[in-house]
């Protein structure tokens, strides 16, 4: 029987870290993904989990010790936000390209500046192509859900890479919400024994790890990355559908809400989704044909299912809580647009920036970008391309 | 760890060899004899982690697909080999504990001074305070050689670097080294060292093999002169070195528990000049005129061996 | 797990061939690569000067003098790359320097 409980986006992913009981954690604090190291620190200190905490002086040696504890065997993870990821960024694409499997939970929080410690995702938008498996969360539910797949999905043998499980920070973080957790054996059996193959302290062959690589090498390591992420897209359906037969709720790479037969959709990451929901059940209720795709993995990129799912639409808004500065589109925008040109899709794109640095993102924004992209296909209106939803201007 | 009988120099030389040839270090560098004689001092039987920051090292020792390591080896970025080895070393408690993993590890990491002094020193100081179960070895050669000899905080005062150019209006780097060994002792882990290349490498052997068995975080400063970078004919290293300690630019101490401890008082203290002039990089110091630049080198290295003096007589 | 066979990752490998995250399973694959190649000056060994002190094995950067049973062999000329250290600290002169990237005794030389 799964276990009903209330519990806050941080105590979900602290809840499923306790239960899948990594070998080590490096972290430092920062608002708003403090809270995890802390609770993991807390069922250290009482003998919960086996995990090893290391209290780290930075973001960057948190990322860099999670390096050195993956690459020597152990099953590692770190959590962060915003300033604290950015400080990490150099490793972020020393870990991928080493090929580790870890963890980072993102509490995804604006990068300065000016300081902000409010939700958007500027922080692991930027390291989008870091080499990263990014997967999102629009609730506590999906982003505990996200954890317990984590390793399953970032130490497959096809993938070896490491994983970003990302959630709004405060919106999910901080709300309390409904939540079903699974027992903990369940989890432990789900997620595994972890038995790298190679790794610095096996005792019977040496491993290297780390090397300067002239460029007749850079590339072909480049492109055996490339092939292990598109890998995981095979391996993030299965275990998504696995996972569903545990708990009752199958993930894939995105969620469709009244798509089916929709006109008019909205492309969106995480929590804004559960808004934009609540407007589309309003505008149905008007007969409007509206709806919703919720982008759970970000990378790998699933650009032909997008397609394929948006393919009957006139026009689509693209919605991205984070800015590009390229004047045109956000990067969502950027990727599900060119997903939709290579497959010959005729449908309208607006681009929309929304929700920066804690901005609130309301039903009405969401019912207005509906009725604008309707004006667009029925009346031919001419709007902005790429637009801000929630500016004051004069 | 492994147990090991005492053995006498030749017995030393002896062992296997744990950094193979065929590395892509220049003819004479200093940094990969630190290397060898550091890892010397592991026992037989144990096995070991090795670390390294990125720099002339780390580029020219695993230069894909090419490793000059017997042991497992990581290198992760310039800035952060003290947080990476932590992470080694956190993984081997948990694995161990967890039966995982049976050997007995050893955690050595190397970084130059630009690793060390100045970009690492955040995550060294980390990785120290801590306290890990690891070794960090720096091999100081006074300058970012692996770029091509650019100023650091362990350059020399008025060394000539690539970025504290002699010229008309200038004599070269203006500051003093940092004193980084004091800084890791002011850390209080339980051994600090610093040593360089003399004779039978014996200092270097006893610290080496203090700090990989002695619990806890230790570091070893190392200097070890780049013939490129100073300014010298190849052969002269060992020459050099000896200068450095007879000058006592170089003291041979070691901070044991909180315990400062000088090995080595030269009997008649013999003045920079001796030190300097068999270096390129000081060239300019020798010029009519620039007495008083000698002199103030004199006068820093003076208050430094008396501090010195006065913090292992305590 | 086989260790790494290095001989067959090459500048001309396809991408399939390099290992995975450019890791290295097993030990000291740099003695494939020859330095020795490097030199421009060239140590050579004479046995019957030497007392066998082994002074001049530590100060080597390129572990090219190899020791067996507590006795330096003759150098590695693969992997030397003839700085002359060990000629320098040699206190019985049984290392001398000569100007050839190849070991060519002098005598031999005329």
């Amino acid at each position: 029987m799964a276990i009903r409980e209330r519990l806050s986006g941080n105590e979900a992913v602290a809840y499923a870290i306790k239960q899948v009981n990594p070998d080590v954690m490096p972290a430092f604090p920062i608002t708003p993904s403090t809270e995890i190291p802390q609770m993991v620190a807390n069922y250290i200190a009482n003998g919960e989990v086996d995990t090893e905490f290391i209290p780290v002086e930075s973001e960057h040696s948190a990322m860099s010790a999670a390096i050195g504890a993956s690459a020597a065997g152990a099953r590692a993870l770190t959590a962060t936000s915003s300033c604290g990821m950015a400080l990490m960024w150099e490793l972020l694409y020393v870990a991928a390209s080493n090929r580790l499997p870890l963890a980072l939970t993102l509490v995804n929080r604006a990068l300065s500046g000016p300081i902000n410690i409010n939700c958007d995702h500027s922080d692991s938008m930027g390291a989008r192509d870091a080499g990263w498996i990014q997967i999102y969360a629009e609730s506590n539910q999906e982003v505990y859900d996200n954890f317990i797949q984590a390793y399953r999905i970032s130490e497959h043998k096809d993938v070896h890479l490491p994983i970003m499980i990302c959630q709004d920070g405060f919106i999910t973080s901080h709300a309390l919400a409904n939540i079903e957790l699974l027992e903990d054996e369940k989890v432990k059996n789900f997620v595994g024994e972890y038995h790298p193959e190679n790794y610095l302290l096996n005792s019977e062959q040496p491993m290297a790890v780390g090397p300067y690589a002239v460029s007749n090498y850079y590339m072909e390591t480049k492109k055996a990355q490339v092939e292990a992420m598109k890998n995981a897209k095979q391996v993030i359906l299965d275990v998504g559908k696995e996972y569903g037969e545990l708990s009752g709720r199958t993930y894939g790479f995105f969620e469709e809400y009244r798509l089916d037969d929709a006109e008019y959709a909205i492309v969106i990451i995480g929590s804004a989704a559960g808004t934009t929901k609540d407007a589309i059940d309003e505008l149905r209720e008007q007969g409007k044909k509206v709806g919703l795709l919720k982008l759970r993995v970000f990378r790998p990129f699933p650009a032909e299912e997008i397609a394929v799912a948006l393919k009957n639409c006139k026009a689509v808004g693209i919605m991205d809580r984070c800015e590009s500065f390229n004047g045109q589109a956000g990067p969502l925008a950027a990727e599900v647009t060119a997903a939709l040109f290579r497959a010959k899709s005729h449908a309208e794109v607006v681009s929309y920036v929304y929700g920066l640095g804690g901005r609130d993102y309301r039903v009405e924004d969401a019912r207005e970008i509906f009725e604008e992209l309707e004006d667009v296909v029925v009346n031919g209106k001419e709007v902005e391309q790429f637009r801000y939803i929630g500016l004051r201007s004069r | 760890m492994a147990e090991q009988k005492k053995m006498n120099f030749k017995e030393m030389m002896n062992k296997p060899e744990r950094l193979a040839p065929g590395h892509r270090m220049c003819a004479g560098c200093g940094g990969t004899i630190a290397v060898r004689a550091v890892l010397r001092a592991l026992h037989e039987g144990d096995r070991a982690v090795i670390g390294n920051a990125t720099g002339c090292l780390e580029v020219s020792s695993f230069m894909y697909p090419y490793t000059a390591y017997e042991d497992s080896y990581i290198h992760n970025a310039f800035e952060n080999a003290g947080a990476t080895m932590s992470g080694v070393e956190t993984a081997y408690n948990i694995l161990k504990r967890k039966g995982k993993v049976k050997d007995n590890y050893k955690f050595i990491t190397f970084g130059g001074d630009g690793g060390t002094y100045d970009i690492g020193l955040q995550s060294l100081s980390g990785a120290m305070e801590r306290n890990h179960d690891m070794v960090y070895v720096c091999y100081d050669n006074g300058a970012y050689m692996n770029t091509g000899i650019q100023r650091s905080s362990a350059t020399p005062m008025y060394a000539d670097t690539t970025t504290t150019p002699v010229g008309s209006q200038s004599d070269g780097k203006l500051q003093n080294r940092k004193d980084l060994a004091a800084i890791l002792a002011a850390h209080d882990i339980p051994y600090v060292g610093q040593s360089t290349f003399l004779g039978n490498f014996s200092d270097l052997h006893k610290k080496a093999e203090k700090a990989i068995y002695t619990e806890g975080a230790c570091f070893l400063n190392v200097m070890a002169p780049c013939p490129r970078g100073w300014r010298y004919n190849t052969e002269d290293i060992m020459e050099i070195c000896k200068l450095g300690v007879e000058t006592c630019y170089w003291p041979l101490f070691e901070v044991d528990h909180g315990t400062w401890i000088l090995n080595y008082e030269p009997k008649k203290k013999l003045p920079i000049e001796d030190f300097l002039i068999k270096q390129g990089r000081f060239k300019h110091l020798f010029k009519k005129g620039n007495e008083h630049l000698i002199e103030q080198f004199q006068a820093e290295v003076d208050k430094r061996w008396e501090e010195l003096q006065f913090r292992c007589s305590k | 797990m086989a260790a790494t066979d290095i001989t067959k990752i090459t500048e001309k490998s396809p991408w399939q061939d390099i290992t995975e995250g450019n890791q290295i399973y097993g030990q000291g694959t740099s003695k494939l690569f020859n330095t020795g190649e490097w030199r421009t000056n060239t140590p050579i060994f004479d046995s019957e000067k030497c007392t066998q002190c082994l002074l001049c094995t530590p100060v080597c950067p390129d572990s090219s003098i190899p020791v067996i049973d507590c006795k330096r062999q003759d150098f590695d000329y693969d992997h030397c790359k003839g700085c002359g250290i060990c000629a320098k600290v040699c206190p019985f002169g049984a290392i001398t320097m000569v100007d050839s990237p190849l070991p060519i005794k002098e005598k031999e030389e005329q």
